[in-house]
């Protein structure tokens, strides 16, 4: 996996505590593993504690996280650094995640990329000054057939070009996200050209 | 081709309604009471009969997995079904997880029965995060009709169906590596044997299953193994949903008969190459890890288990892409091997240090700035890294260099004779 951000250099917030309702939450994940192997829960309570804080685990929520499952405080930081879409450091408001492996790169990820670079001045890995965006590369996003794709915090974006992304982006900026999934109108992975199969109605087969 | 009628998927794009209501018009959950009271070994041996092989990569006959499961266990067992699509070209489970979730749900229910298991996990990957929130949505749709829970469907059957997300690590998918992470770990595979079937999830019998695989077992068993079997080739049958991307007019999803032609795959339900047929420079048949194949072999082959291996590359997990002439074809293959270095666990040195040098000569190859001796140590690397380590992702690194240099290597030298002949050039120029 890729080198873990070094989480000395972050300003860290001195405490974290789950809010009632994500304490709920919390409990109801632990609920569905045994007894006894409540630590199969901490995928699901590190994703909470990510939401809550906004975008990225503080080390303080990986140790809140540790004393709920009862584990090592080590073993929670060891998931947290193995599993690519923990943060270890703060993100911006809007994460950019632009896939660039091989089939979103054969459909235009150079152009996605270039765009979102050019647009908003940053590097990968970089966040704007203005804290909304935070620009990063990912693998694989499993989309392909609508490639290439961007996803923004939890949604995709999807059968992007370079005008589209821009479009894109100055929607979010203007705080009015466009509907998640193809921007060219495409119903789900469709041929763009019109369906091919299942063209008679259900309840004729 | 396939008709409308023997598709199992009929809201594969979505037009219709997800939820119960919706499903249960297109046939699901019809008489599945029936199909539990039938029993464990029936739905084995329909499964058998059928042909059904996995549907995540590697192809092994589903039935005789099933029956790998013990008769009788003291401990629990569990089943967990692969939802962690990260293959990359693949994307044929997220479109079942969303718009056909109860096809899923149905499936864990009877293969969960077929293995004499009462608790279900699904793994599904972080990044599906929309996708995640719907199978939720219907699986407690479910809990409520009382089609799982305590008495599913009424048949008696107690059985609990839970849904775990990721955070992003492609070797989850690996069926060791996902039961670490469901344990709570690094997804860190595990040595085989002991296979999960014997000590699989907190150390008892499991089974590890794609989506696909799970989710075509209640069209198996209500229409029968013979009319599944009757599909495709004998040892290949069955439908199967193919993604077709890259350089296509029309990408996209497409159900189709296992053993359908490769062109006529691409041309009839993918609008074609860009350009036409004739600018077809290379396909991908089966996601990132099976080993590429020039134009002159995709002009007949079949797309099923059987007629790839013959070929030397792969079915995988169906996933098609397709590369025109205008690809630089070492490019894209050096992009793969950057993402397996990424992915890599770190467990095992071949693929830890391996993966990491392939792709750093892989680079290299790309500007052709290497020896034509080089090439040849690339390939003996790429082989002593293929089957010395705990899983398959290095096999699934090492493949897609190995059919690169077999059928494009005159393309590699050709870059290396150029680099030379510029930076000689550049010399004399100085």
């Amino acid at each position: 996996m890729s080198a873990p951000a070094a989480v000395a250099e972050v300003e860290q917030p001195a405490s974290f505590e789950f809010t009632p309702e994500n304490i709920e939450r919390a409990k109801a994940h632990i609920a569905k593993y045994p007894p006894g192997r409540q630590a199969s829960a901490v995928l699901p309570l590190l994703w909470i504690a990510q939401y809550q804080s906004g975008g990225w685990l503080p080390r303080a929520a990986m140790d809140c996280v540790a004393e709920l499952l009862a584990m090592a405080p080590i073993r929670v930081y060891e998931v947290a650094t193995f599993y690519t879409m923990f943060n270890l450091r703060p993100v911006g408001r809007y994460l950019l995640q632009a896939c660039t492996t091989t089939p979103c790169w054969l459909r235009g990820s150079d152009e996605v990329v270039r765009a979102c670079q050019n647009k908003l001045g940053v590097a990968i890995g970089g966040t704007t000054p203005d804290g909304m965006f935070t620009l990063v590369e990912v693998e694989c996003l499993g989309a392909c057939v609508n490639a290439p794709i961007l996803q923004v915090n939890d949604d995709f974006y999807e059968d992007l070009d370079g005008p589209a992304t821009e479009a894109l982006l100055d929607a979010l900026r203007d705080g009015k996200p466009p509907p998640r999934g193809s921007v060219i109108g495409r119903q789900g992975s469709e041929p763009v050209t019109g369906r091919t199969t299942l063209t008679e109605p259900t309840g004729q087969r | 081709m396939l008709a409308d009628k023997d598709r199992i998927f009929i809201n594969l794009y979505g037009r219709e309604d997800w939820r119960l209501a919706g499903a249960r018009r297109r046939g699901d959950w019809d008489g599945t009471k029936e199909l539990i009271l039938k029993g464990r070994d029936w739905i084995v041996e329909q499964v058998k009969e059928s042909g059904l092989r996995g549907r995540g990569g590697a192809g092994f006959p589903t039935g005789l997995k099933w029956s790998f499961m013990p008769k009788e266990s003291d401990r629990p067992t569990y089943l967990c079904v692969n939802a962690d699509e990260s293959e990359p070209g693949t994307c044929k489970d997220r479109d079942i997880i969303r718009n056909e979730p109860h096809k899923l749900v149905e499936g864990c229910l009877l293969a969960s029965v077929g293995m004499g298991v009462h608790d279900c996990y699904i793994y599904i990957r972080g990044e599906f995060y929309n996708e995640a929130q719907r199978l939720q949505a219907a699986i407690d749709e479910a809990y409520e009709a009382g089609l799982i829970g305590t008495d599913a469907c009424g048949s008696g059957y107690p059985f609990n169906l839970y849904l775990h997300r990721g955070a992003g690590a492609y070797i989850c998918g690996e069926e060791t590596g996902l039961l670490e992470s469901l344990e709570g770990h690094k997804g860190q595979p595990r040595l085989k044997p002991p296979f999960p079937a014997q000590v699989g999830l907190y150390g008892c019998p499991s089974t590890v299953n794609n989506v696909e695989t799970i989710a075509v077992v209640p069209e198996i068993l209500r229409r029968g193994a013979a009319w599944f079997a009757g599909i495709g080739r004998p040892r290949n049958t069955g439908t199967k949903i193919f993604c077709l991307s890259g350089h296509v007019n029309a990408p996209c999803n497409v159900e189709e008969a296992m053993s359908i032609p490769l062109r006529e795959l691409i041309e009839r339900h993918a609008g074609g190459v860009r350009g036409g047929w004739d600018n077809l420079l290379a396909v991908i048949p089966g996601g990132s890890s099976v080993p590429v194949l020039p134009r002159s072999i995709c002009e007949t082959v079949l797309m099923d288990f059987d007629s790839l291996v013959a070929v030397k590359s792969a079915l995988g997990t169906a996933a098609v892409i397709v590369m025109d002439k205008s690809t630089d074809i070492v490019k894209a293959i050096a992009r793969l091997s950057k993402f397996y270095k990424h992915e890599s666990c770190g467990q095992c040195t071949p693929c830890r240090e391996g993966l990491g040098w392939v792709w750093r000569v892989m680079e290299r190859m790309v500007e052709g700035n290497a020896s034509v001796a080089e090439v040849d140590m690339l390939l003996d690397v790429s082989y002593e890294i293929e089957g010395h380590t705990i899983c398959a992702l290095a096999d699934g690194a090492a493949w897609p260099v190995q059919g690169l240099i077999r059928h494009f290597r005159p393309e590699m030298e050709r870059r290396i004779a150029e680099y030379r002949q510029s930076a000689a050039r550049r010399r004399h120029a100085a």
